[in-house]
C-alpha cells in the first residue's frame, strides 16, 4: 500500500499542515513517500526527509512548480500515480485545488477532508459544515485524499534521514501562468498552527477597531482571526476568515469578539479546546459553545482584558 | 462568449440538519432547500460577464431529481438563457456530476464554465477541479475576481495566505468564493418571464456514463456534542479561569 504525500512548503521547511498529512498517511499504510516538488527547495527535502514515518523523498526542482499551479502539479503526480495506491495531501487551498484533478484523471473519486482513518478503504469526513459525520468506503484500488489538519497530529522530527530522489518530468500543460501573489503574513502565527486565536465578527465595526484584538493577541502569542461579515465589510483580509468555507481552526484557546456563532462559523471552530465568547448579546448561539462567556460591550471588555493581561505577564 | 453555470439544490444554508438515528442518515424531510449559495455566486458571475457585453449565452444545468428543475427556475429568473435538467435519483458524487458534465459540453462548445468552490451539504470541493482535468483545461478556483481578455481569463483566487492572480487560457473552469460578487434578488417581472424559458430534459443513461459511484457513504452519525454555556461575570474572573482552571494562558 504505497502512499504519496503531496508536500507543502516555503524552500526551507515543510509546512506544518503536510507533516499532518505525514501523519495520516501512516495510519492508512506504508510506505509512505513525499514529493517536494517546486525551485531551490533542496531544504524543505531535507526536512522531508528527516520527518518520523517518510521513508523516500522525491525532489522535483523545476520552475514550473514554483507557484503550484493546478495543471503542472497534477500533470506530475498524475505520473507519479502509476506507482502509488494512494495520493494525500493536506486539505489547504493548494491541496484542494490539485488533487481532484489528479483523481478525474485517474477515473477516482475523491475522499475530501478525512478526520479518521478506519481502515485503507473506510474513512470519517464531516458533512453539512461538522453537523453530521459521515463514514464512507471507497471501492477503487487507486485513492485520492486530502485530510483536515485539525484531526491529526503533527509528524515529528525522525533520527534517521530518508533517502532523497532527484526527478524531472517535462510536461508542463502551459495552460496556465502565475501573475502574483498578495500574501500578507507578517509576524504573526499562522491560523491554523497557532496555539491562541483571537477572532473578530461584525460587531467590530471597522478594520481599525481589529487594532484592540491585535494588542490582545500579542499579549498571548495569537493569531488573528475573523468572521465572514468582517471579512466582507473589508475590515481585515480574506485569509482571516475561519468556518465552513473557510479555514477550520482547532487551537487551544479561541476567543470570538463580536461574533454571533452562525452554522458556518462555529463549523471552523467548534473543535477548540477552550472557546471563549464576548458579546453584548446573552441570547447569541456562540454562547452555547462556549465554555466562558461573557454578556458585555466588546469596547469595554477587549481593552479591560488587554490590561488584565498586561498585568498577570508582569 | 457562452457559458455553462452548473448549479445544486441542496438544504437552504440556515438549517440546522439533523441525523436521523433510525435511518443512518440526514433528514431532510420537510427542510428547506435552495440553490447552493456559491453557485448563486456563479449565476451572478455569469450574468455580470453578459451585461457586460461579453457573453451571448448563459446555460444553467443541473443534476438531481424533478424539483431541481425549481433550482434552474431560480437561476433563469435571475438572468440566465435557458436550462438543462439531467434527471437523477439524487445528486452523485462529485465526479459523476463532472462527467455528466463533460458530455454536456462535448455536445455543444462553452468557453467558460463557473461553479461553486464547494456545495454546503457534502462540503466536498471537486467537481470543478474535476470537470477541468476531463475536459484537459485550465482550472482557477476560488475565485475573487474574474477579468476577461480576449483569449484568457485572468482570475484573483483566495489562497490560503492571501490573493494569487493567474492568468488562464480559454476555454476554463472557474470556481468561485464569497466575494466574487453578491448575487441579486430575481424581480417579479423576471420571475415571469423565467416561466417562458427552455429546460431540456437529459436522461443520464443517453449520456453513457456508468452511474455507479465509487465511494458510497456506510453511515451518517451526530459528531459529539459540545458542552458549552459557561459564563463568566467580569475580564478578572476570565482571566483567572483561563489561568487557573483552563490553564490555556
Ligand atoms: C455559503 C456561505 C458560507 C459561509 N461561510 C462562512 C465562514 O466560513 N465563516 C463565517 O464566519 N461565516 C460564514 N458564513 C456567514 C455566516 O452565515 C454569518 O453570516 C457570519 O458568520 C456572521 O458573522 P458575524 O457573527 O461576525 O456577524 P453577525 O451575525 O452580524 O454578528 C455580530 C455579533 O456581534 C455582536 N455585537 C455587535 N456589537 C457588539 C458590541 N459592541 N459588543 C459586543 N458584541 C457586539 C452582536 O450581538 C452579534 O452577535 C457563510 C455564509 C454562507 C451563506
Amino acid at each position: 500500500m504505497s502512499i504519496l504525500v503531496l508536500a507543502e512548503h516555503n524552500n526551507e521547511i515543510l509546512k506544518e499542515a503536510t507533516k499532518k498529512a505525514i501523519t495520516a498517511a501512516s495510519k492508512i499504510g506504508d510506505p509512505v513517500h513525499v514529493l517536494v516538488a517546486g525551485t531551490d527547495c533542496a531544504n524543505a527535502a531535507n526536512d522531508a526527509a528527516s520527518t518520523e514515518g517518510v521513508e523516500k523523498v522525491l525532489h522535483a526542482e523545476n520552475s514550473q512548480y514554483k507557484n503550484m499551479l493546478s495543471e503542472p502539479i497534477s500533470e506530475l503526480l498524475i505520473d507519479l500515480m502509476s506507482e502509488y495506491d494512494y495520493l494525500v495531501s493536506a486539505a489547504t487551498t493548494n491541496g484542494k485545488n490539485i488533487l481532484p484533478r489528479v483523481a478525474a484523471k485517474l477515473d477516482v473519486s475523491q475522499i475530501s477532508e478525512i478526520i479518521s482513518v478506519i481502515n485503507g478503504k473506510t474513512f470519517q469526513r464531516p458533512i453539512y459544515a461538522g453537523n453530521a459525520i459521515a463514514t464512507v468506503e471507497s471501492s477503487t484500488d487507486k485513492n485520492v485524499i486530502t485530510i483536515r489538519t485539525t484531526a491529526f497530529e503533527t509528524a515529528k522530527e525522525s533520527k534517521s534521514t530518508a533517502e532523497i530522489s532527484s526527478i524531472g518530468i517535462e510536461k508542463n500543460p502551459g495552460l496556465s501562468e502565475f501573475i502574483e501573489e498578495k500574501v500578507s503574513g507578517g509576524e504573526r502565527p499562522e491560523l491554523t498552527s497557532a496555539g491562541t486565536i483571537v477572532s473578530g465578527g461584525r460587531g467590530m465595526q471597522s478594520g481599525d477597531n481589529f487594532k484592540l484584538l491585535e494588542s490582545v493577541a500579542d499579549k498571548l502569542g495569537a493569531a488573528v482571526g475573523a468572521s465572514r461579515a468582517a471579512v466582507d465589510a473589508g475590515f481585515v483580509p480574506n485569509e482571516y476568515q475561519v468556518g465552513q468555507t473557510g479555514k477550520v481552526v482547532a487551537p487551544e484557546l479561541y476567543i470570538a469578539v463580536g461574533i454571533s456563532g452562525a452554522i458556518q462559523h462555529l463549523a471552523g471552530m467548534k473543535d477548540s479546546k477552550v472557546i471563549v465568547a464576548i458579546n453584548k448579546d446573552d441570547e447569541a448561539p456562540i454562547f452555547e459553545v462556549a465554555d466562558y462567556g461573557l454578556v458585555a460591550d466588546l469596547f469595554d471588555a477587549v481593552p479591560d482584558l488587554d490590561k488584565e493581561l498586561e498585568k498577570i505577564q508582569k | 462568449m457562452k457559458i455553462l453555470v452548473p448549479v445544486k439544490r441542496v438544504v437552504d444554508y440556515n438549517v440546522k440538519i439533523r441525523v436521523d438515528k433510525e435511518t443512518n442518515a440526514v433528514d431532510l424531510n420537510n427542510v428547506k432547500m435552495s440553490i447552493n449559495p456559491f453557485d448563486e455566486i456563479a449565476v451572478e458571475e455569469a450574468i455580470r460577464i453578459k451585461e457586460g457585453g461579453k457573453c451571448d449565452e448563459i446555460v444553467v444545468v443541473s443534476l438531481g431529481p424533478e424539483q431541481s428543475k425549481e433550482t434552474i427556475r431560480n437561476a433563469l429568473a435571475m438572468g440566465a438563457d435557458r436550462g438543462i435538467h439531467v434527471k437523477t435519483e439524487h445528486s452523485p458524487e462529485p465526479l459523476l456530476v463532472a462527467k455528466v458534465l463533460a458530455k454536456i459540453i462535448e455536445k455543444e462548445s462553452f468557453d467558460l464554465i463557473i461553479l461553486g468552490k464547494q456545495s454546503i451539504d457534502d462540503d466536498c470541493n471537486q467537481t470543478g477541479q474535476m470537470l477541468s482535468a476531463l475536459l484537459d483545461c485550465s482550472i482557477g478556483t476560488y475565485a475573487s475576481k474574474i477579468e476577461i481578455e480576449n483569449d484568457s481569463f485572468v482570475v484573483t483566487r483566495e489562497i490560503d495566505g492571501g490573493l494569487q492572480t493567474i492568468k488562464l487560457a480559454k476555454p476554463a473552469v472557474l470556481t468561485t468564493d464569497l466575494r466574487l460578487n453578491e448575487p441579486r434578488y430575481a424581480s417579479l417581472p423576471n420571475i415571469m418571464k423565467a416561466k417562458q424559458k427552455t429546460i431540456d430534459e437529459v436522461d443520464p443513461a443517453d449520456l453513457q456514463i456508468e452511474m455507479q459511484p465509487k465511494v458510497v457513504t456506510k453511515k451518517v452519525e451526530e459528531p459529539p456534542a459540545r458542552i458549552g454555556g459557561g459564563k463568566v461575570d467580569s475580564i478578572e474572573d476570565l482571566v483567572d479561569k483561563l489561568k487557573n482552571v483552563s490553564g490555556v494562558i
